[in-house]
C-alpha cells in the first residue's frame, strides 16, 4: 500500500466516523429529551434518603428510564463507597 | 385558511433564508397566494435575498405593536403578483415578538393567503420558537455535516413537543428534511455524510437535496431567489422541492457524482 493509498483510506473513513458518532449522540440526546420531567427532582430526593444511611457522593447515583413497546423500566444505580459503609445517625442535621 | 410553513434548522448559516425565499417564490409562481415572513428580528436579511430592501417601510414588529396595518407592512413582489414579503425589524430585539402578537398577525394573513412561509432565525430562542409555534408544516434545513445534523434532531424534538399543535393535542406538525449544500463529489470521496446517512439518522421525510452551488451566491447578490435561475442545478433542485411539497412524486436529482467527459476534465468544463 502506497503512502497515498494510506491517506486515501483514512480520508474515506471520515464521513463514516461522523455517522457513527452522530448515531450514538442522537440516540443519547433523544433518550434524554424523553426523560420524564420529575426525574431530576426524584434523583435528588432519592440521593438524600440514601445519604441518611450511607455516605455516598453526589455522582454515585444514576437514574435512567428506558421504554420499549410494552414496558417502562426505571433503572436506579447507586455506587456504594469502597470501605464498609458507616451507618450514620439518623435524625441529626 | 392558509397553511403555515416554518423553515428552521437550529444551526445558523445552513440556508434557511435562501430556502424560504425560493420556496415562497416557487409557491407564488405556481399560482398560490403566498406571504413570507422574516422572523429574524434584529438581523433581517430576507428583504435582501428577495431584492426588496429599499421598499421596506413598516415591519413585523410595527404590525404586532399596532403601529402599522398588515397591508401597509406587506411588500408586494415585483416579479410575482401572488407573493408578499413581511420584513423583520432591524432595530428591535427578539423580545418584541410576543406569542399573542405573532398569533394575531398569522391569523390575519391566514384570511388572504394560501401559504405563509416563516423564515426562522438560528438558535432555539424566542424568534425561532415563535416561528415554529404556529406551524402546520416544518422544513428542517440541514447541511451534511455533524453539528448541523445534531441540531436538526434537536429541532425535530422541539417541533414535536413545543408547538401549538402539540399543546392542543392536534395532529402533529408535518416535518420535512431539506438537505442543502450537498456535494456529491465530497460524499464520493468519503468526506461528507451522504443523503442516506443523514436520513438514516434523522428518519424524516426527505423533501429534497440542494447541491452546493456558486449560483446561490450570485442569486443572493442580485436579490433574486435562486429558484428563478433555472439554468442552475440549485434552482432546479428548489423547483423540485416545491413540486414535491405540493404532492408531486419526483426522483431526487443532483445526488450522484456528475460524470465528466475526458474533454470536460481536460478543460475544466
Ligand atoms: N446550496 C448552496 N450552495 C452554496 N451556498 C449556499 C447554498 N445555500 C446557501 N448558501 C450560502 O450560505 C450562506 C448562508 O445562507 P442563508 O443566509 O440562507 O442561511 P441561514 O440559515 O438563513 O442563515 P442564518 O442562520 O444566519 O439566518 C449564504 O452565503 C448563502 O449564499
Ligand atoms: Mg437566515
Amino acid at each position: 500500500m502506497s503512502l497515498l493509498d494510506y491517506f486515501r483510506v483514512s480520508r474515506r473513513n471520515s464521513a463514516a466516523i461522523a455517522k457513527e458518532r452522530l448515531q450514538i449522540l442522537v440516540a443519547h440526546e433523544r433518550a434524554e429529551r424523553n426523560r420524564p420531567s420529575y426525574l431530576p427532582m426524584m434523583q435528588k430526593e432519592l440521593l438524600e434518603v440514601v445519604q441518611k444511611y450511607v455516605d455516598v457522593d453526589q455522582n454515585a447515583i444514576t437514574i435512567n428510564v428506558e421504554k420499549d413497546d410494552r414496558h417502562e423500566i426505571l433503572e436506579l444505580n447507586i455506587l456504594l463507597p469502597e470501605d464498609q459503609p458507616q451507618p450514620r445517625k439518623v435524625g441529626r442535621g | 385558511m392558509a397553511r403555515t410553513i416554518v423553515i428552521t434548522s437550529g444551526k445558523g448559516g445552513v440556508g434557511k433564508t435562501t430556502t424560504a425565499a425560493s420556496i415562497a417564490m416557487g409557491l407564488a409562481q405556481k399560482g398560490h397566494r403566498t406571504a413570507v415572513i422574516d422572523f429574524d428580528v434584529g438581523l433581517r436579511n430576507l428583504d435582501l435575498l428577495m431584492g426588496c430592501e429599499r421598499r421596506v417601510v413598516y415591519d413585523f414588529v410595527n404590525v404586532i405593536n399596532g403601529e402599522a396595518k398588515i397591508n401597509q407592512a406587506l411588500i408586494r413582489d415585483k416579479r410575482s403578483e401572488n407573493l408578499f414579503i413581511l420584513p423583520a425589524s432591524q432595530t428591535r430585539d427578539k423580545d418584541s415578538l410576543t406569542q399573542d402578537g405573532v398569533g394575531r398577525v398569522l391569523e390575519d394573513l391566514s384570511k388572504n393567503f394560501d401559504y405563509i412561509v416563516c423564515d426562522s432565525p438560528a438558535g432555539i430562542e424566542r424568534g425561532a420558537t415563535l416561528a415554529m409555534y404556529y406551524a402546520d408544516d416544518a422544513i428542517v434545513v440541514t447541511n451534511p455535516e455533524i453539528s448541523s445534523v445534531r441540531d436538526s434532531d434537536r429541532m425535530l424534538g422541539i417541533l414535536a413537543s413545543k408547538s401549538r399543535r402539540a399543546e392542543e393535542n392536534d395532529e402533529p406538525i408535518r416535518e420535512y428534511l431539506l438537505l442543502s449544500r450537498y456535494s456529491p463529489k465530497r460524499v464520493h470521496n468519503g468526506d461528507m455524510l451522504s443523503v442516506d446517512d443523514v436520513q438514516e439518522i434523522l428518519s424524516t421525510n426527505l423533501l429534497g437535496v440542494i447541491p452546493e452551488s456558486q449560483s446561490v451566491l450570485n442569486a443572493s447578490n442580485a436579490g433574486t431567489p435562486i429558484i428563478m435561475d433555472q439554468s442552475s442545478d440549485a434552482g432546479q433542485a428548489y423547483l423540485d422541492v416545491v413540486s414535491r411539497y405540493l404532492g408531486d412524486d419526483l426522483p431526487q436529482r443532483f445526488i450522484e457524482l456528475k460524470k465528466r467527459s475526458l474533454f470536460g476534465r481536460l478543460f475544466g468544463g
